[in-house]
């Protein structure tokens, strides 16, 4: 009995062991998603496209087993910081990513960094973490904030457009996004008009634009505001003689479903496009209309290119992401093939890429969407890269 | 600055002005007849936005909206008279003002549960699209142009329904001076509740109006009562006619300080602070109105009773 006993004892608890082992060793990635609140429309394709990642690795990191907590920030700051605090105190997270707006990254950054946990962001790119508070932890996937601003600015000045006028929120992002493109826009500025947040009537802002009389109109209006900015500028016959010129944020399908018609002939200039040739992108456009029936946004594009460079990394460090030092330098590597064609990190961990320039078009399918029409700039990096000490 | 520009602002601040009117028309005629304070008439305004781009989207007529928003808010109104609103006559302010308040955050959580968070993209009628040449070189949309001409033809029949009709008499009689006209043997009772639901339709023909201009979201109704109570207190609280003319002060000071303080200070500042500072005076150009007024004419400028 005893002797029976024993190695039937032994067996058991080196298979609990072996299993116990197992259980604790996945890797663990937070997600906080703004799936209500001011930033719900990003937020949802944010998630939709990191579900359809997860899919397509099979709930794994770089071929081991990984666990993705997902929670809502409601668009809130302070929900995040919470959020993000349960998930490095008690969920003992390995990456970080999610979050759509630039007030949540600045929020949620100092937690991170402070417990050496990598924040791979999916959309903000704010001025201050490619600058003077850069860190080690976070890898600006998407963009520096100001940069699709500058592709505009350098865009409308190689157009020769003669003068523009600029329109955005009366908030700091409103400010850096007029900022970048001034950066980079050689003719006159005729007027920088600041609105409301949240401004949902321009009647008065058109009139100006009729009497100023730019060449073009570059605006950051993310959101309604923009829906609404565009249908009206239409409605009040400003399209036929005033090129109208944005970034992603106002020029993608959740843009284009809400105005219609009216958006023909947008311009806008983006870091990335759902018809870019290369097969990464292929694959993910492909696969994301597959699942959800409709093209992605960038906010969807850089949300499942966040977990593709978790998983690349992770395949870089065999698993072992206890060693800070390997994963974060397998992050920087960035070895993956980007969907975004053109890709790799500068020193301040943004990146050095093309930005394109498209207009909505009805397609061979007469769908409304984006079309590429050329690289303004190529191989471009954020103004902010000298200011870090990295 | 150009004639053209000037005409446009001009255009645009009465459009909205008369917008604000047919919001404000309806909470002074309830505050200052039936002496209830209605916080709840920015809810009946969102409701008719609601309806309106629901019904507009489905069935792709822009009037039958239009109809279907007044059709369920004057129900909704009914209701809301019969089980709440009757029971708060003679109740004081404080009482009225809590009770409608639950009436927002209710109306708010139902509008979400059943159109979602997410705004609904109310469009222009297809016909309307195209802009129309007012003058030379001034193109105007003509959906804000139709919005102009209802406004006035409103304003216009209730200034004819109050001042020439036997039941306008009731409502300045009861405006001036309540308990008198109900010592005269006004009927009291039944011109509140026609009362009320007249407000409850310029509400939502106001919503169903605005819809296609802003966008049909949660909170829109907060967010319009807020100038639509600063033109109660300049026209003076229970007069249609002050009303009017408060409602277009508000909408040419609130455009003209989007349009021109800028342009202005453009003369005399550095860009930069031109940018800082504008965006703060254009908020505050509505409030500065009604401080101007209020300094002389504590009552506001038509008051209704003395």
């Amino acid at each position: 009995m005893k002797s029976s006993f024993f190695p039937a004892a032994v067996a058991t608890l080196a298979l609990s062991f072996g299993l116990n082992a197992q259980a604790a060793d996945p890797v663990k990635v937070g997600l906080a998603l703004d799936l209500s609140g001011p930033f719900a429309v990003g937020g949802a394709e944010a998630r939709d496209a990191i579900n359809l990642a997860i899919k397509l690795l099979d709930n794994k990191l770089g071929g081991y087993p990984a666990e993705f907590i997902q929670a809502d920030t409601a668009g809130s700051p302070d929900q995040a910081r919470q959020i993000v605090q349960r998930f490095v105190q008690r969920d003992n997270i390995d990456f970080f990513t999610g979050p759509v707006p630039s007030n949540i990254a600045l929020a949620v950054g100092p937690v991170l960094f402070g417990a050496k946990v990598p924040y791979i962001s999916s959309n903000p790119g704010p001025s201050q973490y490619a600058g003077e508070q850069c860190s080690p932890y976070f890898f600006g996937l998407s963009y520096q904030n100001d940069t699709w601003d500058e592709a505009a600015g350098q865009w409308a000045s190689d157009q020769k457009v003669k003068s523009a006028f600029l329109i955005a929120p009366n908030y700091p992002a409103g400010r850096d996004h007029l900022g970048g493109f001034k950066r980079t826009y050689k003719g006159e500025v005729v007027a920088e008009v600041y609105g409301k947040v949240g401004q949902l009537d321009y009647a008065a802002e058109l009139a100006q634009i009729r009497a100023a009389k730019p060449a073009a109109v570059f605006f950051f209006l993310p959101g309604a505001m923009g829906i609404n900015f565009i249908k009206q500028f239409v409605a009040a016959g400003l399209s036929k003689e005033v090129r109208l010129i944005t970034g992603p944020a106002s020029a993608e399908e959740d843009t284009i479903a809400a105005v219609g018609e009216p958006i023909l002939g947008l311009y806008s200039t983006s870091p990335w496009s759902h018809d870019l040739p290369n097969a990464a992108n292929q694959k993910f456009v492909s696969e994301f209309r597959k699942a959800y029936g409709r093209y992605p946004t960038f906010y969807a594009a850089h949300a499942y290119e966040a977990i593709m460079a978790m998983d690349a990394a992770v395949k870089d460090v065999k698993g072992k992401v206890d060693d800070k030092d390997a994963v974060l330098k397998a992050l920087k590597a960035a070895n993956f093939a980007s969907i975004k064609g053109s890709f790799k990190y500068g020193n301040n961990q943004f990146p050095i890429q093309d930005y394109y320039l498209r207009v909505i078009e009805k397609n061979k399918d007469g769908v409304l969407t984006n079309k590429t029409l050329s690289t303004p700039l190529k191989g471009y990096r954020d103004a902010y890269y000298t200011q870090c000490k990295l | 600055m150009t004639p053209i520009l000037f005409v446009e602002q001009m255009l645009n601040g009465i459009g909205y002005g008369l917008m604000l009117f047919l919001l404000a028309a309806g909470l002074t005629l309830v505050f200052g007849i039936m002496d209830v304070m209605n916080l709840a008439h920015g809810s009946l305004f969102m409701g008719g936005a609601y309806v309106a781009a629901q019904v507009h989207t489905s069935s792709g007529s822009f009037v039958a909206g239009l109809l279907a928003a007044l059709a369920v808010v004057l129900l909704v109104a009914l209701v809301l008279e019969a089980l709440l609103v009757r029971h708060l006559y003679g109740r004081d302010h404080l009482a009225q003002v809590l009770a409608t308040f639950g009436i927002i955050l209710v109306a708010d959580d139902a509008v979400k549960m059943i159109w979602g968070p997410a705004p609904l993209m109310a469009s222009a009628p297809a016909a309307l699209a195209e802009p129309i040449e007012i003058l030379p070189g001034l193109p105007y949309p003509s959906y804000r142009l139709l919005i102009l001409v209802v406004g006035l033809l409103v304003a216009l029949g209730l200034y004819l329904l109050v001042n020439h009709t036997r039941v306008g008499m009731l409502v300045r009689a009861g405006a001036s001076n309540r308990a008198m006209a109900e010592f005269m043997g006004v009927r009291v009772g039944r011109v509140f509740s026609g009362v009320f639901l007249l407000g409850a339709a310029l509400a939502a023909l106001a919503g169903a109006l605005m819809g296609p201009i802003t966008a049909v979201q949660v909170g829109m109704g907060e967010e319009i009562l807020i100038p639509a109570l600063v033109v109660l207190v300049i026209g003076g609280i229970g007069s249609v006619r002050g009303a009017f003319i408060a409602a277009l002060l508000v909408g040419l000071v609130d455009t003209c300080g989007r349009a021109f303080v800028p342009m202005a200070l453009r003369a005399v500042l550095p860009p930069a602070a031109v940018s800082d500072v504008a965006p703060l005076i254009a908020g505050l150009a509505m409030y500065a109105l009604m401080a101007t007024v209020l300094a002389f004419k504590p009552a506001g400028l038509f008051p209704a009773r003395g």
